[in-house]
C-alpha cells in the first residue's frame, strides 16, 4: 500500500492570473513527491494550447492592483487608480495590463506558465482535458500540446475520490 | 556552516516561487543517497518552503544561513 499524497485540481479559468494556481500546486506537489492531476474544463481547456495566449482582464477583476514593471521602487510600487470606464472601454487596455503583468512577473523571477507547464509534465503531473467542453468550444486535439489524456466527469471524479487535496479553481 | 563540503550547487537567486523548489527536486533527483547539494536563493518564502518541502520528501535539511538577504540552504539527499 503506497502512502503517496495525491492531489486533484480541476483548472477552470485560462486568464494569465488564474492560469498559474494549477501549475504551481501542480508541479510543487510533484516536487514533493506526490501524484497530482489536473482537470482542464470550461475556459481552463486554452491553458493546454500549444501556443498559450492567456491575457488578464483588470476590468472583471476590480481588486487586481495596477503597477509598473519600471521605474524606482516607489513608483513600482504604486497602486494606480484605474476607473472602470477606462478599462472596460480603452482599446487594447487587457493587452497592456497583460503585457505588464507578464513584465512585473519576469522582473520578480516567477516562472512563466509555459514553463511551470513543462515542469509539471517532467515531472509526471497528468493533464485530463474534458471532452465535453472540448465538443461545446470546438477545440482540435491537433490544437494541445503533446501528452494530454482525454475524458470527463467520472474520469475525474474516479481520480479524486482517492485524492488526499481536492481544489476548484 | 556556509564553508560545508557539497556535491553540487545550485543558484536559485534572483527566482521566485516555485522556481526554487522545482529546481532543486530537479538537482536532488541527479544525486545519489547521502550526497549533500548546496542551494542558494533570495526568495525570503524559500525558507519555509525549503523545510516543508524536506519533511514531505525525507531529504534532510542539513542547514540554512542567511547573509545579505541570501539563503543558502544544505540538503543530503535519503
Amino acid at each position: 500500500m503506497s502512502d503517496t499524497k495525491k492531489l486533484a485540481i480541476i483548472a477552470s479559468q485560462g486568464t494569465l492570473d488564474w492560469g498559474y494556481p494549477p501549475f504551481i500546486l501542480a508541479s510543487t506537489a510533484a516536487a514533493m513527491d506526490m501524484e497530482a492531476v489536473i482537470f482542464f474544463t470550461f475556459y481552463g481547456l486554452p491553458l493546454l494550447k500549444k501556443e498559450l495566449d492567456a491575457k488578464v482582464s483588470p476590468h472583471s477583476n476590480p481588486a487586481m492592483p495596477m503597477k509598473m514593471p519600471f521605474g524606482s521602487k516607489d513608483f513600482q510600487s504604486f497602486n494606480w487608480p484605474i476607473p472602470n470606464v477606462i478599462s472596460g472601454n480603452v482599446p487594447g487596455f487587457d493587452n497592456m495590463a497583460t503585457m505588464l503583468m507578464k513584465e512585473t512577473f519576469k522582473k520578480k523571477g516567477v516562472a512563466t506558465i509555459e514553463q511551470l507547464r513543462s515542469m509539471c509534465q517532467e515531472f509526471g503531473v497528468r493533464f485530463i482535458a474534458c471532452q465535453m467542453t472540448m465538443e461545446v468550444f470546438g477545440f482540435e486535439k491537433e490544437e494541445f500540446i503533446d501528452g494530454v489524456e482525454y475524458g470527463g466527469a467520472a474520469t475525474f471524479l474516479e481520480y479524486a475520490a482517492d485524492a488526499d487535496i481536492s481544489l476548484f479553481i | 556552516m556556509s564553508d560545508m563540503v557539497s556535491n553540487m550547487e545550485l543558484n536559485c537567486e534572483g527566482l521566485n516561487c516555485p522556481l526554487p523548489i522545482l529546481k532543486t527536486k530537479k538537482a536532488i533527483d541527479s544525486l545519489n543517497s547521502g550526497e549533500i547539494l548546496k542551494m542558494t536563493a533570495t526568495d525570503p518564502g524559500s525558507v519555509s518552503d525549503m523545510a516543508s518541502w524536506a519533511k514531505r520528501t525525507g531529504h534532510e535539511l542539513v542547514a540554512h544561513t542567511e547573509a545579505s538577504n541570501v539563503h543558502t540552504f544544505f540538503i543530503r539527499k535519503k
